[in-house]
């Protein structure tokens, strides 16, 4: 009977394709919004995640998010050094500066001073040039989103040259990097530059990129750090959560994307519960008839729990296709950032089985309480 | 087909329908109506029985009451031996699934199933395999003159091409009792009249009752007896195949 109650459902194209399009509206409208959502929350922890070296990020105690720069004392680096467990421990200079190009023009740019003889904290994919370079007078390697930004159309091209802070900087190389919050340039360089690039300052240490020594989990150490300096001492993993809660917390961002999700949820949920319930309506006689035949109350709700199921699995796949596409799409062509992790298909997939089951709610209500006499009514 | 689990309660075995004293009431307090007054009716095996009578008489209520889709208010239903009254929501839904056949007066067909598939629904409601299921339909509907018609939708058929699809759905099951609902109103007279031949020879055997609810008199022809119906009461019970307004009923002596 189940494939009975799908010919039904298919058979009145109208209505099929009308709830497909309520389930389908709902599906995209979720998937595209939270995976959206999650590509600006991934952008806020884009630097945390292009580090890779460091397990410890030590800063100041009351840095909240790793855009909140409080600088340390050079000295602090000691300090977390001598901390025992610690097995190295550099610096990192993170800051913003403007350049002035060669054209005269001035750019923001998300400046990273990397420790210079060690260089952590260095990209990992080079497009054009090489690490080593940074080492050279003036030195420094720009992220390939930035370098399309400021230089627009223009072939790479090693060697021009833009002024920060009245000091001269030579591109040495062209990396990949993800994108930023802010979506600024990002230039990195060595520490003992970058100090010279930023505006003067007391203190410029941003932070302190340490490793435990073998045996211990950054967890661990970063407790005894935080112990013996007074210092925020947070492993990888913790800072990029505590990141991403200030973005939840703090900002309007999740309450906005909430609000689309919620409409998408209850206008899909309107559509496809509406035109399911007029699918019954129309077909009530036909369950009538049935019904008398001797179909069981209890196969009747299956044949429709199976269309409702039927819609639900096709709206949600095609859903599903058509954000996937859309995050394909503005990646190629846009700067949105869209990030779709297994959790938003699970998200998605739990809130169209609940858009389905409150659309088969009231159509199983009304053919439930059908009296099978019906059919002999005129 | 038959309910086997379910005994035989009635002394009179050639007895396919056995109503006493049936009443049926709609609505409550002062908006109660009456729509059946006490109705006595008997129908053999093999019988082919129409009720007649104006609108509202009572005949669809029943015609319903005795296919076991409506519960009287009062008075004792057994039929094809078992008293539907004693049976429990589920077991009246298994036997209407296992031992009736409706005909319906808008044919009921489900527009979206081809007219095979559409004959094979009793048999998919019984929970036979799709494939045989289809086949054994296919065979009826050959039997019925619809061979060439087997893969059409409802919408691509004729009225009468329709309501033999209809008394093919009707019986493939091979049910005991078959209740027909004004199986020609919506048929012009010559079709009317294929679909009650269909019925009279394909459908009324030995171990089958036929009930057909009718206005129609041109086919009061093909009936056994003739129960007329008015105001909730059967008036008059005629045999043979036409019915004489004049008869006056027992009753009035």
């Amino acid at each position: 009977m189940i494939w009975v109650a799908w010919k039904m459902l298919i058979g009145n194209r109208a209505k099929y394709l009308g709830i497909i399009f309520g389930v389908v509206f709902a599906s995209l409208l979720i998937a595209q919004q939270s995976s959206i959502f999650c590509g600006l929350m991934s952008l806020t922890v884009s630097q945390i995640l292009d580090v890779p070296g460091a397990s410890i990020w030590v800063m100041d105690e009351n840095v909240q998010f790793v855009d909140d720069i409080k600088p340390l004392a050079d000295t602090e680096l000691f300090r977390v050094k001598g901390v025992p467990g610690v097995g190295w421990a550099v610096r990192l200079y993170k800051g913003i500066a403007r350049a002035r190009l060669e054209e005269g023009m001035y750019e923001q740019m998300i400046l990273l001073g990397l420790d210079d003889a060690t260089l952590v904290g260095a990209p990992e994919h080079v497009v054009m040039g090489s690490i080593a370079d940074l080492r050279k007078p003036d030195g420094v390697i720009i992220d390939e989103a930035g370098y399309k930004r400021i230089w627009p159309g223009e072939a790479y091209q090693l060697g021009r040259v833009f002024e920060m802070n009245d000091h001269r900087a030579v591109i040495v190389g062209i990396t990949k990097a993800r994108k930023t919050f802010q979506s600024f340039p990002i230039i990195y360089t060595r520490y003992s530059q970058a100090v010279r690039f930023a505006p003067p300052e007391r203190k410029v240490l941003s932070f302190v990129l340490a490793n435990p020594k073998d045996g211990l989990t950054p967890e661990e150490v970063g407790l005894r750090i935080e112990a013996e300096t007074g210092l925020q001492a947070l492993s990888r993993q913790e800072f990029l959560w505590k990141t991403i809660r200030y973005y939840l917390e703090k900002t309007g961002i999740p309450v906005n994307f909430g609000i689309t999700v919620l409409l998408g949820f209850f206008v899909g949920t309107a559509i496809a519960g509406q035109t399911f319930y007029l699918f019954t309506v129309e077909n009530i006689r036909q369950f009538g008839a049935l019904k008398a035949m001797g179909t069981s109350n209890r196969t009747i709700l299956l044949m429709v729990l199976s269309q409702a199921l039927h819609v639900g699995v096709i709206g949600y796949g095609v859903g599903i296709g058509l954000a996937a596409a859309f995050g394909w799409w503005s990646g190629q062509t846009t700067r949105l950032s869209f990030f779709m992790p297994w959790q938003i298909l699970a998200l998605t997939g739990a809130a169209v089985f609940l858009i389905v089951l409150a659309a088969s709610v009231l159509s199983i209500r009304k053919v439930f309480v059908l009296d099978p006499a019906v059919v002999f009514r005129g | 087909m038959s309910d086997q689990s379910v005994q035989p309660s009635t002394p009179e075995n050639t007895l396919a329908v056995r109503v006493r004293g049936v009443k049926k009431a709609f609505g409550k307090g002062d908006a109660t109506t009456l729509a059946l007054r006490g109705i006595d009716l008997d129908v053999p095996y093999g019988e082919l029985l129409m009720l007649i009578g104006p609108s509202g008489c009572g005949k669809t209520t029943l015609v319903s009451i005795v296919a076991g889709t409506l519960e009287p208010t009062e008075g004792d239903v057994h039929v094809l031996g078992h008293d539907l009254l004693a049976m429990s929501n589920r077991r009246i839904v298994r036997f209407r699934r296992e031992n009736v056949g409706f005909i319906f007066q808008a044919f009921n067909l489900l527009p979206a199933l081809t007219a095979v598939e559409n004959a094979a629904v009793p048999l998919l409601i019984a929970g036979w395999r799709r494939k045989h299921a289809v086949e054994v339909a296919a065979d009826f509907l050959e039997k019925l003159g619809l061979g060439d018609r087997l893969t059409n939708l409802p919408s691509e058929l004729s009225g009468g091409q329709q309501q033999r699809v209809a008394i093919a759905r009707a019986l493939v099951h091979e049910p005991r009792l078959l209740v027909c609902d004004e199986p020609t109103s919506a048929l012009d007279a010559a079709n009317g009249h294929v679909t009650m031949e269909l019925i009279q020879n394909v459908a009324v055997q030995a171990n089958r009752a036929v009930i057909v609810v009718t206005h129609d008199s041109r086919i009061y022809s093909f009936a056994d007896r003739i129960a007329a119906m008015e105001d909730g009461h059967i008036q008059r019970v005629q045999h043979g195949g036409t019915f004489d307004e004049n008869v006056p009923h027992p009753k009035d002596g």
